[in-house]
């Protein structure tokens, strides 16, 4: 009885802000007359799969993407054989990575060998967990949201580390020391950076941080309150991701591939899965804090009062939610396109000018950012959150 | 009983077998890589305890603070010292084992005359915070414990400070036992140790 008024309450709330998948499968269950513990164990699979999916097909679009416009970066032409523009040629990569031998090296401690790339990747694919495309299209709306993520992103220099240990060569321990110091001095003016945003918004929570900035369409977007919050996050995002300009873990020149040296066949995979999933997600986080998530650029509520329909009309929900992911993909791929064309087109920076950059520049301009959003949310509470 | 139930139960006997076997093996196991990498994943299954608990504001910040800092920054250190040379055998290696195993057991029956004894606050599960809890640490960090939170924050200042005058080799530029002036090259030139026995 209660646990039914609490859907009904949920589903009152829900009715006015979009869809909500989760409430109509266990409906359409219940209808094949399964208790709602029951319906809802069938249901928790079924997010995570797609988000799994999803992620993976991102990877897939992603190293496409990688692949052509480095190729034009160079005046190539890049992939062309396999399928239509070469779009089949991350499928034939993948598929060449599956089906090559698995070693590890004779010197090298199979154990901890084995379990690095598995700790580099789960951590990235868990913070999926808090990615919202639309009111109620995320697996879970997790109070602690984006600190979840930060929470998560530092378990991975440990994966990094061990496999750079264990693979018993010294590129790849310097590899890995490299990816963790890198991780460690980045995070901070990251973390700062993402709390000028709780501190305007109120909330850790992912989705009470896009409906905040959803008010007036692309007029109040969190980049045009934070500029520099924005800059700093997108750079530390790329530190983290360790992408160029900041590839110093991998660096070839140095380094032959860093704590990937002696990886191959699907272990090398997951680190290379990881290191794109990271990115897609990475982009998903800087278009959820700063531009609008899910937000189209007019308002729906507008679109909705110039088609003179009611905003819980079947169609209208249709058409927002359908929207949302559309938009927060778009977003998403339009910084991934960005780190991209930054990959191919910038040099590397030394050791010391990275963590120089990271300690005696970010950190002090993300530490006053956060104060002048501090004094401005009490100067202005109107414009920068209550 | 219910299917919620059950999964908290076996969730609860995995994360605590993790934390006791993996504790034992962070002491037990000769090689210290291990040992640190075992204390990731005690770090980690206590931060899994504290989620059961319906903390999940503590148990995110357990794993950025002791997984992804404490924890990373004694894997870096081992690793930037760690020479695979033999320790030198210790004179009366069992009289101080059984000395250490019995302050360890004294140390732990209190801990467990403690737990038995005192009478635990438990809280209506129907009534718990649960998200509401970040707002609820925020609020007591910033009143009735500010002064505990304050002198943390002058304790991690003092070891930063500690540390850079230990690293900065222009601050402190005599040897210690010494007295002789430390030579300021790079630290990856082969140089005398820093240390130098008394002959």
């Amino acid at each position: 009885m209660n646990e039914e008024l609490i859907y009904k309450v949920n589903n009152n709330k829900v009715l006015n802000s979009g869809l909500d998948l989760e409430y109509s499968f266990n409906e359409i269950l219940k209808g094949f007359g399964l208790s709602s513990e029951l319906a809802h164990i069938v249901w928790l699979p079924l997010p995570m799969l797609l988000v799994l999916v999803s992620a993976v097909v991102g990877v897939l679009v992603t190293v496409w993407l990688e692949r052509k416009i480095s190729a034009a970066a160079q005046q190539r032409i890049g992939p062309e054989y396999a399928g239509a523009l070469g779009v089949l040629q991350p499928i034939a990569d993948g598929l060449k990575l599956l089906v090559k031998e698995d070693i590890i090296p004779a010197k090298a401690d199979s154990v901890l060998f084995t379990a690095g790339p598995i700790l580099v990747l789960v951590p990235v694919i868990l913070s999926w967990l808090i990615v919202p495309f639309g009111q109620n299209l995320l697996i879970s709306n997790v109070g602690i949201g984006i600190f979840l993520w930060i929470a998560l992103s530092s378990i991975q220099p440990i994966g990094l580390l061990m496999s750079g240990y264990a693979s018993n060569n010294k590129y790849s321990l310097l590899g890995g020391l490299r990816a963790a110091a890198q991780s460690i001095s980045y995070e901070i003016p990251l973390a700062l950076s993402v709390l000028a945003i709780v501190l305007m918004t109120n909330s850790l929570s992912t989705v009470d941080i896009v409906n905040q900035q959803s008010g007036a369409g692309i007029l109040s977007w969190n980049i045009w309150r934070q500029p520099i919050g924005f800059v700093i996050f997108w750079i530390c995002a790329l530190a983290e991701c360790e992408r160029l300009p900041f590839d110093l873990p991998e660096a070839e020149e140095e380094l032959v591939a860093g704590y990937q040296t002696e990886y191959a066949g699907m272990k090398f995979a997951l680190f290379y899965l990881g290191s794109y999933i990271n990115l897609i997600l990475s982009a998903l986080l800087v278009s959820i804090l700063y531009l609008g998530g899910w937000g189209f650029p007019i308002p729906v509520e507008i679109i909705a009062k110039v088609l003179n329909l009611p905003i819980n009309a079947p169609v209208i929900q249709v058409f927002t939610a359908s929207i949302g992911i559309i938009m927060t993909v778009l977003k998403a791929y339009l910084l991934v396109f960005i780190a991209i064309l930054l990959r191919w087109t910038t040099p590397r920076v030394r050791i010391d000018q990275l963590l120089d950059l990271g300690w005696k520049f970010l950190l002090p301009i993300s530490l006053a950012n956060l104060l002048v959003t501090a004094g401005l949310k009490l100067a202005f509470p109107q414009f920068f959150g209550g | 009983m219910s299917i919620a139930f059950t999964t908290q139960i076996i969730c609860f006997s995995v994360l605590s077998l993790v934390v006791i076997v993996g504790a034992l093996g962070v002491i037990l196991l000769e090689n210290i890589v291990y040992s640190a990498f075992l204390l990731g994943g005690v770090f980690m299954s206590v931060a899994g305890l504290y989620l059961l608990l319906n903390a999940s504001f503590v148990a995110a910040a357990q794993v950025l603070v002791y997984v992804g800092a404490v924890n990373v920054l004694i894997i870096f250190a081992i690793m930037l010292v760690n020479k695979k040379e033999d320790l030198k055998p210790i004179d009366n290696i069992k009289s101080r084992r059984i000395i250490s195993t019995s302050i360890c057991l004294t140390l732990l029956s209190l801990l467990i005359r403690v737990d038995l004894s005192n009478v635990w606050g438990l809280s209506d599960p129907n009534t718990s915070i649960g998200e509401e809890s970040t707002i609820r640490i925020g609020e007591h960090l910033f009143s009735d414990y500010l002064l505990p939170f304050e002198v943390a924050s002058v304790l991690l200042l003092m070891a930063m400070i500690g540390a850079i005058v230990l690293a900065r080799r222009d601050v402190m530029n005599e040897d210690i036992s010494t007295g002789l002036p430390v030579d300021q090259e790079l630290i990856e030139k082969s140089s005398e140790p820093l240390l130098i026995k008394k002959n």
